[in-house]
């Protein structure tokens, strides 16, 4: 996973994974606060169920598919993680209630 | 998620996509010159990729990112003090051309799209990593080499260890500079060069020394392997685990299988241009065969083959940062040409100087395509390794189609869903063209490329349902 180097200390930013209540760094993308936070993997793919995590970072590759305040397949690497924000990760193909 | 209903206005005079620096210069130009000037960008905050997260990066060392990255800096003061307006995190999905509305820009912002009337635009969408197709590159934990700096520049995030990195290219030695001096730890350089490149470099060897990379590069080679075990000419790379990436396999160049664990793996085989915008707006492209990539087909003016339509920066073909600069000014000054604002003469004056730093920017480019030339092996990969990401197609199944009478990509979308993900073929299109010329024995520019169409990026129906009849755009344009 990844970890934040020593850094001038920024606002913080709480928000949940699953539920569980987790923090991230204002300005970072749900992608980061993810890898941060030690989420092994975003989502797993609908043809093979097999796990994906953020991989080209910049809205390329939609890897890191989530679903974020109940919408589903949102870019997690598009997306700034916002205080109170519900962020879950998502299994197979987005459904039609997310 | 919430939409507003779309209107179709024309708020500028010249729209700008992309606020890397092609698409900064351009839009500082022109509204220098006082015209309305409007930029769209996908991100909070000004940058693009290269200078991604310039104006508010935590790192604080200016050393980790280096004096190049603060490059960026100027270039955004420089637009925001020319009164050019922008709008932050707008994703473009669609630019067509009709033939009594002219232009037509459909963007979103938060879920609201709207759509925008643009007498002319310039593109500088920039470039994406080159795909690199190796067996497991699809595990959590192999990301870009590109997409790690992203992490870094953004939100100083740095990988756990064990960590390798693996492949070819200026920005990998860039990317392991920048870790050894922001003290992480990296377990080794995999180096994928074939030594044949050497060969192939050496006549374009005058252009480089006399460039601004030699210096620089060879100081970031020297101080990249004077911290970390450089293993050369590898081959034969995958990515070993179930859940997530556990090792790294692969053989060195004095043939010897080897074995290391890897928590992160980072990927980087060089850039190309990211082709959708332009490809879904008809402009035509070409196989570019010593870059490798498909390129949109531009004049000396950067002008593309849609009228009104510029297109500068790495999205134009792999020149670099400073390159990309001075085209986004060139297109600018074509583009106030255009617009009459500068006659014939007028316009060859301003372009003159720019012209010549052009030329100073795109020296050596030669040297490092030869030397940075990606391994055959990691373009088109053998039989077991996935080459679309999103619908999880095999090369093995694409040569089987080919053998089945399937002769392009846009047919392999009907015999295997290749390329119609999520990502639209963006991450595998190269891949495809170029296994599907290799197998027919063909050149690339025979096979052709994936027909793109808007919208490019996905957008709910929410949104397209708020556009009112008279609002819908052209579909596909001149093509």
């Amino acid at each position: 996973m990844f970890h934040r180097l020593p850094v001038p200390d920024g606002e913080t930013v709480s928000f949940t994974i699953d539920g569980t209540p987790a923090e991230a760094r204002v300005g970072d993308t749900v992608a980061a606060a993810l890898l941060v936070n030690g989420v092994p993997h975003c989502r797993t793919t609908p043809v093979s169920g097999s796990p994906r995590g953020p991989y080209c970072m910049m809205g390329v590759c939609f890897d890191c598919l989530v679903t974020i305040d109940g919408v589903g397949n949102r870019q997690a690497c598009q997306e700034r993680v916002a205080p109170g924000m519900r962020v879950a990760t998502q299994m197979g193909s987005r459904e039609l209630d997310r | 998620m919430t939409a507003s209903p779309m209107t179709s206005q024309k708020p500028a005079d010249l729209v700008v996509i992309g606020a890397g620096p092609a698409g900064l210069a351009a839009a500082a130009l022109a509204a220098g010159h006082g015209i309305r000037t409007l930029l769209l960008d996908e991100q909070p905050a000004p940058g693009g990729q290269i200078y991604r997260g310039v104006t508010r990066t935590p790192i604080g060392d200016p050393r980790v990112l280096g004096p190049d990255y603060r490059r960026g800096q100027d270039l955004v003061a420089a637009f925001e003090s020319s009164g050019a307006k922008r709008v932050v995190g707008a994703s473009v999905w669609s630019l067509t051309r009709d033939a009594e509305a002219g232009l037509e820009i459909g963007y979103s912002v938060a879920g609201a799209g709207t759509l925008i009337q643009a007498p002319r635009v310039i593109l500088a969408t920039g470039a994406m990593e080159r795909p690199f197709p190796i067996p497991g590159w699809t595990l959590p934990g192999v990301m870009g080499a590109g997409a790690a700096q992203t992490l870094l520049k953004t939100s100083a995030l740095v990988p756990d260890g064990p960590l390798v990195l693996a492949g070819t290219g200026p920005l990998l030695w860039l990317l392991a500079v920048q870790y050894v001096r922001a003290g992480v730890s990296i377990g080794a350089i995999l180096d994928t060069t074939p030594r044949a490149n050497w060969r192939a470099a050496l006549p374009h060897m005058a252009g480089f020394v006399r460039s601004s990379y030699a210096i620089k590069g060879l100081k970031q080679l020297r101080e990249a392997r004077s911290k970390v075990r450089v293993i050369s000419q590898v081959t034969g790379l995958r990515a070993l685990g179930s859940d997530r990436i556990e090792a790294v396999a692969f053989r060195r160049g004095d043939g010897a299988e080897e074995r290391m664990p890897a928590a992160t793996l980072l990927l980087h085989q060089g850039v190309i241009p990211n082709p959708n915008l332009a490809s879904a707006a008809g402009c035509a492209q070409d196989w570019n065969p010593d870059q490798l990539c498909w390129m949109p087909r531009t004049d000396v003016w950067n002008a593309s083959t849609v009228d009104g339509v510029w297109i500068a920066g790495d999205g134009a073909g792999i020149g670099g940062a400073i390159a990309a600069e001075h085209q986004g000014r060139l297109a600018a000054v074509a583009a106030l040409s255009a617009m009459g604002v500068l006659d014939g003469a007028g316009q060859d004056r301003e372009a003159a100087p720019i012209r010549k730093a052009l030329a100073g920017a795109t020296r050596g480019r030669r040297f490092l395509d030869a030397l940075y030339r990606p391994a055959d092996q990691f373009r088109v990969p053998e039989d077991d390794t996935l080459v679309c990401r999103c619908e999880e197609v095999t090369a093995g199944q694409l040569r089987e189609a080919v053998r089945l009478g399937c002769t392009g990509p846009n047919q392999t979308k009907t015999f295997l869903r290749c390329g119609m993900g999520p990502c639209q073929g963006r991450l595998c299109g190269t891949t495809v063209t170029e296994l599907i010329a290799a197998e027919r024995r063909v050149p690339a520019s025979e096979v052709g490329h994936y027909r793109l169409r808007p919208p490019i990026k996905p957008i709910t129906l929410a949104e397209l349902a708020a556009v009112s009849k008279d609002d819908i755009p052209a579909v596909a344009a001149e093509r």
